[in-house]
């Protein structure tokens, strides 16, 4: 099998790194060669952050680069936007519509853009957009986003729901599980 | 702890630590750096090996020399500038050899993540005269670290065991083993452990046949290894270039991976460059396997395609060699940047404020503080290295005088104070100069990701430990004038600030407040915008506060990020920032 791409993209200190945590563990448990690269330092201080996921029969690259990503997941609808140059032609972005405004558009240096996922679907970009936000606090926590993304994204897997809930099991705390487990079956039928 | 012979995904710096776990490994010192920083933190969590946070890359070093001479593997870890901070102690281990096996991590920052500079730790190891090994993935991390160990103790001699960021900070599929603990009886040597004159020169001539003995080792050692496929070219490459090359061409080149790249071996390049048509050599950072190919009379291409700046990817090299990259979508739209900011609620933000409001120069020094540089605050105008602020601002205001002692001061961190701070500051008391340094005391390494320094009071597990008094400290160094103040207190920071400035004597402020991360931190409930008095002045947005933003004209408060830190209240001049009622 070619190698698949998956990016998370986000803003430092969303909880992307558990996302791929979640990731690794679920594809490695398909018996895939996997790789995850990731941040640390200075940019996790709210700064543009993104962690690759690479699997296939056999994974050489840690990172992915432009026009490689067969899925990109954006916490944050600014993000999914900076990072659309790395999406593979027939790719697909699932994104939080949460708007998080960066330092320059906080001290009125830049502007953030209007309408974002109907630019991104202009593009001719495939985009999944939903309110991860709102859905999590559905689910009962607005930490959870990440794990409603993961549903979300698990809409485009051919994989039993079994395999999901193994790797939530595996890295998330029993305590949250059944938040957790709502959160996921909430991105996952988001219509 | 038990994962014995189980297949998992691991983090490079884990697999590392894994590996001095397998290997035996008894004592660990290093200090904090990204990317090196979690080797430690996961060692840590054996209790097998006694694992510590030192002061500084020096001592760490040579504690891990004392145990390696008493005759357990020992261990330290940095990264590529700490290395230089090492340097001192590593050139004469070169001499002394080692009696357990010691190895020692530095980690390359290509790219500059999280770094102040992109050099290049192969530099060291050949001016040191010691054998380098560089693993490309984390199963090669955990197998490589416990071969350093055997090479340290066959060859007498530190390793240096480098990483990347990619190969640190990625995770890919290791297998473990079991944990074997050697143990060598200590044994007085003056001859080989006293470096003096007499001595020295005696090692010296065992360091260069040391040398040469590695190099027929290189030509033929499991680190090195040829992969042959189509001749027509012929890579030579190591570490995370190796998987770039690999990912571009797959198979159908032939590759020399070099995992030792100290010393590098002779007739294993000749005769590899002998079966290819056309020889290339990708290494990121500067060209020295290539001037060593050159050296051997060799023609091959090297930066002649390649950039010495930055860190490469499988795009570069596939662009590099006239290779088909994928296109993908374009969005025409200005896409606002995202640097790092100071988090919400971070302590350092009202000191700064209230700097640049003094209209003062700042000289600034390592960690979340740098972040004082960036807009709108931009108050820090010298970042150099670790401990650089005081020595700096000693020189600035001795050449200076008057017209900047008034209005220049240092910022440093404390546990970069307790790095290489502290002599800077005996020189100001030595030598006196009318300094004023400000620690800003946030009662943690933060920008590392929060590791415990001499002035917490905890250890690496958490545990009680000693802490050092940073007023004592800096009265004993002779400094009459040492104040105490909180950052979140705009008005205090300003009266003490001008205060201290305005004096004819060298002074030390500490600004105290712990991290608004650290655990421990109770956070007051958000802020929230009356916005019949919001006049939207924006006066509340000089702080560069992440939780403040501007919406319909009235300042705008997220509630998820806001720890009810006050700073920007005491800012607002018509008094619409209000803290909710608080519980008594």
């Amino acid at each position: 099998m070619e190698t698949k791409n998956i990016m998370i993209v986000g803003v430092g200190g969303q909880g992307s790194l558990l996302a791929s945590k979640l990731l690794g563990h679920l594809l490695l448990n398909q018996g895939y060669d996997v790789k995850v690269s990731e941040v640390h330092g200075m940019s996790q201080r709210g700064g543009s952050v993104v962690t690759y996921v690479r699997y296939g029969d056999k994974v050489y690259s840690p990172v992915i680069d432009k026009g490689e990503a067969d899925f990109i997941v954006s916490f944050e609808a600014l993000e999914a936007a900076r990072w659309l140059p790395f999406l593979k032609k027939d790719g697909q972005i699932v994104t939080n519509t949460q708007q998080i405004d960066p330092m320059p558009v906080i001290t009125g240096a830049a502007e953030y853009p209007a309408d974002l996922v109907s630019k991104l679907k202009a593009t001719g970009a495939k985009v999944d957009a939903l309110d991860c936000l709102s859905l999590a606090e559905e689910a009962g926590s607005a930490k959870a986003v990440n794990i409603v993304l993961l549903g979300r994204l698990s809409h485009y897997f051919d994989l039993p729901e079994d395999a999901w809930m193994k790797s939530l099991e595996a890295n998330v705390p029993a305590k949250f599980l059944e938040m957790n487990k709502k959160a996921f079956e909430l991105g996952k039928n988001h219509a | 702890m038990s994962l014995s012979n189980t297949k998992q995904l691991m983090l490079g710096n884990k697999a590392v630590a894994r590996g001095l776990y397998e290997a035996g490994v008894c004592f660990i010192s290093s200090y904090p750096g990204t990317p090196s920083t979690e080797v430690t933190e996961e060692a840590a969590k054996y209790e097998e090996i006694y694992c510590e946070w030192a002061p500084n890359e020096k001592v760490a070093m040579e504690s891990a020399f004392g145990a390696s001479l008493a005759g357990r593997r020992a261990f330290c870890a940095q990264k590529h500038v700490g290395l230089n901070v090492a340097a001192d102690p590593l050139y004469t281990m070169s001499y002394t050899g080692v009696n357990a096996g010691l190895v020692i991590v530095v980690a390359d920052d290509a790219g500059m993540h999280s770094s102040q500079n992109e050099q290049d730790s192969r530099h060291h190891a050949i001016a040191a005269k010691v054998p380098m090994i560089e693993p490309s993935d984390s199963a090669e991390a955990l197998e490589f670290t416990k071969l350093a160990y055997e090479l340290s103790e066959k060859f007498d001699t530190p390793v240096l065991l480098k990483m990347c960021t990619r190969v640190a900070h990625s995770q890919s599929i290791v297998e473990t083993g079991e944990r074997t603990v050697p143990d060598k009886p200590y044994e007085k040597n003056i001859a080989k452990y006293v470096m003096m004159p007499g001595n020295a020169k005696k090692r010296h001539p065992i360091v260069e046949q040391r040398t040469k003995d590695l190099i027929a080792y290189a030509e033929n050692c499991p680190l090195n290894r040829v992969e042959m496929g189509d001749t027509k070219i012929g890579i030579i490459t190591c570490s995370t270039s190796y998987q770039y090359v690999k990912e571009v061409f797959g198979d159908s080149v032939s590759v020399l991976k070099l995992g030792m790249t100290n010393p590098l071996p002779e007739n294993l390049i000749k005769d590899f460059a002998a079966k290819v048509d056309k020889l290339y050599v990708v290494e990121e950072l500067d060209p020295i396997i290539e001037n060593h190919v050159k050296s051997l009379g060799l023609e091959v291409t090297g930066k002649d395609l390649l950039p010495i700046c930055d860190e490469f990817s499988q795009t570069l090299i596939a662009k590099s060699f006239d290779k088909e990259v994928a296109s993908s979508f374009t969005l025409e739209e200005n896409i606002p940047n995202r640097p790092p900011v100071m988090c919400a609620g971070c302590p350092h933000r009202g000191l700064f404020y209230t700097l640049k409001k003094n209209n003062c120069t700042v000289l600034g020094d390592i960690g979340c503080y740098t972040l004082g540089a960036v807009p709108p605050l931009g108050a820090i105008e010298m970042t150099l290295c670790m401990g650089a602020s005081i020595g700096a601002l000693h020189g600035f205001n001795k050449v200076r005088g008057a017209e900047s002692e008034h209005k220049t001061v240092a910022v440093i961190g404390d546990s970069t104070f307790m790095h290489s701070g502290m002599t800077g500051l005996a020189n100001v008391a030595y030598n006196q100069s009318n300094s004023t340094i400000v620690i800003v005391d946030n009662s943690i390494t933060g920008m590392t990701g929060h590791q415990q320094n001499p002035t917490t009071g905890y250890n690496i597990k958490g545990d009680p430990a000693g802490k050092i008094d940073l007023e004592a400290l800096c009265k004993a160094m002779g400094f009459e004038r040492v104040r105490v103040v909180d950052p979140y207190n705009l008005d205090e920071c300003d009266k003490v600030i001008k205060e201290e400035l305005a004096v004819d004597a060298p002074s030390v402020i500490i600004s105290r407040r712990p991290c608004a991360l650290l655990k421990y931190v109770k956070h007051n409930k958000p802020l929230k915008v009356n916005t019949d008095k919001c006049v939207g002045c924006k006066s509340c947005m000089r702080i560069g506060c992440p939780a403040i933003s501007m919406k319909d004209g009235k300042a705008s408060i997220d509630t998820t990020l806001c720890v009810g830190c006050n700073v920007c209240s005491q800012l607002c001049p018509v008094g619409a920032l209000e803290a909710p009622e608080r519980e008594a």
